[in-house]
């Protein structure tokens, strides 16, 4: 490790070289001062001034481009008024709910399967993580062929023999919104995995010894042990995949496109066709604004938490 | 006993297939003919595997052309190619120097800096991206590679930081201190303590932002206007273009092509992949 070291007191005496008075000289300090402009700038302009930007146009009556005649919250009145963002709003909880409740289940199950102690764990681990690497349009052009009703799955079960069967949700209007779920758990359930074997892995064996010897039965360890233990990764796993759901974009894109109709439509698809597509600039601005503002009511405990929990590290 | 083993197997098989299975319907459909997929079903082996549907879906039909364009997904592959090689140096590269900055030289506000950063990886793309489109077009590189490059720089560095600063951090107080009685200044100490120390970190980096930029849509299509198509916005048009026939295979082809770079790097990296994508998950 401290190899370097020597190497390190050759080359960077740069400092005795320009040495003048020692008042001027340059100090490391100001060169990672330097070193942080281009990313403070980002932050400062491009996250936080945009999201006023942002703000200050979906105070205004702009369609195509930016007007500055302001209108008040007239945008917010339209936006909440408007049928199909409340769709979204509608449909942004039922697949929060679907998908984030069967990521954690589906996943914590697979964890749990697979910290059984089984052989070849490196092949299903690889296996339940593949679809992570594939983008959310891969996922929906893919999910979309699955589920075709004319040539999909409900036709190769029907020639099964199984004639009645029925799995055309992609093109109900009523059932289109399940569908993203499908996709959606199908990609991220290996994250959800992989997180939860980390928890359970670093779990302390003597706990499961003494179950043992108290002769409790392993469903009950995982139950009413090991899974209060794990709140802080179910507490994780929660955010992470809140934060997909909300910013789901592309898998509506590819899979339902929005429909039929727009009854798959979700608020960041929403955003995005009106300032895009629509010409209705102050309308997705005051959208986008409300979308960040549920983003943040979510997010907020965990960075909260990330940055206590950051602090009280540094104590010892 | 050994029922319960049985049973273990049993639905870890199970899953696994379930997870499998889609990737496997991709692929079979991708070679078979149309013919066969419309008597056949989406669980029946090719009978005849070919790889007309693959050419079509690179080279595009040129029996049909639209202009001098043949549609195939090759010039898309291109411009990704063209976009995520300096997008990923550039925004790994900021990241390594920046989380370094803030991670070994204390400096006032570096904790405020970087929670506002870190708060920055959670915002939705969608939110900042008027005013983004505004900047990129006074910049003059809207709808071309340099500015699709320059917005990936900006929406990746926030998770690059993280990982290089939450590095850093480990590193032992006592080896930073040496380094700096030996009279390393601040690039010295980057280049010949720290980046050395760094590199599974840097190889996590790469391949997480490899597969958010290949990945990315929302961006693709909102800057990359005609020229600067990238395969995932090149593979919707494909898929939802409604001009004649549906032909699934090449759809699926196109699928399967779009997929293969990130696809190959999962299975080539591993575990790397494994370790970085937990970390970066809250990025979108």
């Amino acid at each position: 490790m401290a190899e370097p070291a020597p190497d390190v007191l050759q080359r960077s005496d740069e400092g005795k070289i320009t040495s003048k008075p020692a008042k001027k000289r340059w100090r490391p300090q100001w060169s990672a001062g330097v070193a942080l402009v281009p990313a403070m700038t980002i932050t400062i302009v491009c996250f936080y001034g945009f999201i006023i930007w942002t703000f200050v146009i979906s105070l205004t009556r702009s369609r195509l481009l930016p007007v500055y005649k302001f209108t008040g919250f007239d945008q917010y009145v339209r936006l909440f008024a408007n049928e199909r963002w409340w769709t979204a709003m509608q449909n942004l909880a039922i697949h929060g709910f679907l998908f984030i409740g069967g990521c954690v289940v589906f996943g914590y199950l697979l964890a749990i399967l697979i910290d059984r102690g089984v052989k070849a764990e490196g092949m299903f681990r690889t296996v339940f993580m593949l679809p992570l690497s594939m983008s959310f349009i891969v996922t929906g052009v893919i999910w979309q062929w699955v589920m075709n009703p004319g040539l999909g799955l409900q036709e190769a079960v029907r020639a099964l023999g199984w004639t009645g069967f029925e799995f055309n949700w992609i093109v109900r209007p009523d059932r289109s919104i399940y569908t993203l779920a499908i996709a959606g758990i199908w990609q991220q359930v290996g994250l959800c995995m992989a997180l939860f074997l980390a928890g359970l892995r670093n779990i302390d064996p003597n706990i499961w010894k003494a179950s043992r010897v108290d002769g409790i039965p392993v469903w009950r360890v995982y139950l009413h042990i090991v899974t209060p233990m794990l709140r802080t990764v179910f507490f994780t796993v929660f955010i992470l995949m809140s934060a997909i759901v909300m910013k789901a974009f592309d898998l509506v894109v590819a899979l339902t496109g929005g429909g039929p109709g727009f009854s798959s439509d979700l608020p960041a698809r929403f955003v995005v066709d009106h300032i895009l597509n629509r010409q209705e600039l102050g309308l997705g601005a005051a959208g986008a604004f409300v979308l960040l503002c549920t983003v943040i009511a979510v997010i907020s405990p965990y960075i909260y938490y990330e940055l206590k929990k950051e602090r009280s590290g540094r104590g010892h | 006993m050994r029922y319960n083993r049985l049973a273990l197997y049993g639905l870890l098989g199970l899953a696994a297939i379930m997870i499998m299975a889609p990737v496997f319907i991709m692929i079979s459909t991708s070679v078979k003919s149309m013919d066969e997929i419309r008597d056949g079903s989406i669980f029946t082996l090719p009978a005849d595997p070919s790889f007309a549907a693959w050419s079509k879906a690179w080279l595009g039909d040129c029996s049909q052309t639209l202009g001098e364009k043949c549609g195939g997904l090759s010039s898309s592959f291109m411009t990704s190619v063209q976009i995520v090689i300096p997008a990923l140096i550039l925004s790994v590269g900021l990241g390594a120097v920046t989380g370094y900055s803030l991670a070994v030289w204390k400096m006032k506000g570096a904790n405020l800096m970087f929670a506002a950063l870190l708060v920055g990886m959670f915002i939705p793309p969608q939110v900042t991206l008027y005013p983004l489109i505004i900047m990129i077009r006074e910049l003059g590189i809207f709808g071309s590679i340099p500015g699709l490059i320059l917005v990936h720089v900006i929406w990746g560095v926030a998770f690059t930081t993280m990982m290089f600063r939450n590095f850093f951090k480990t590193v032992p107080q006592d080896l930073l201190k040496a380094a700096r009685i030996d009279g390393a200044g601040f690039w010295a100490l980057f280049w010949h303590v720290m980046l050395p120390l760094s590199l599974p970190i840097l190889g996590v980096a790469m391949i997480l932002q490899f597969t958010y930029i290949w990945n990315d849509f929302l961006l693709g299509l909102t800057f990359g206007g005609r020229s600067g198509q990238p395969m995932t916005v090149a593979l919707n048009n494909l898929v939802g273009s409604q001009f004649g026939e549906k032909e699934y295979n090449v759809d699926m082809a196109a699928t399967m092509l779009t997929a293969l770079p990130t696809l190959a790097v999962y299975l080539l990296s591993g575990r790397l992949f494994v370790r970085g994508i937990a970390a970066g998950a809250v990025k979108g």
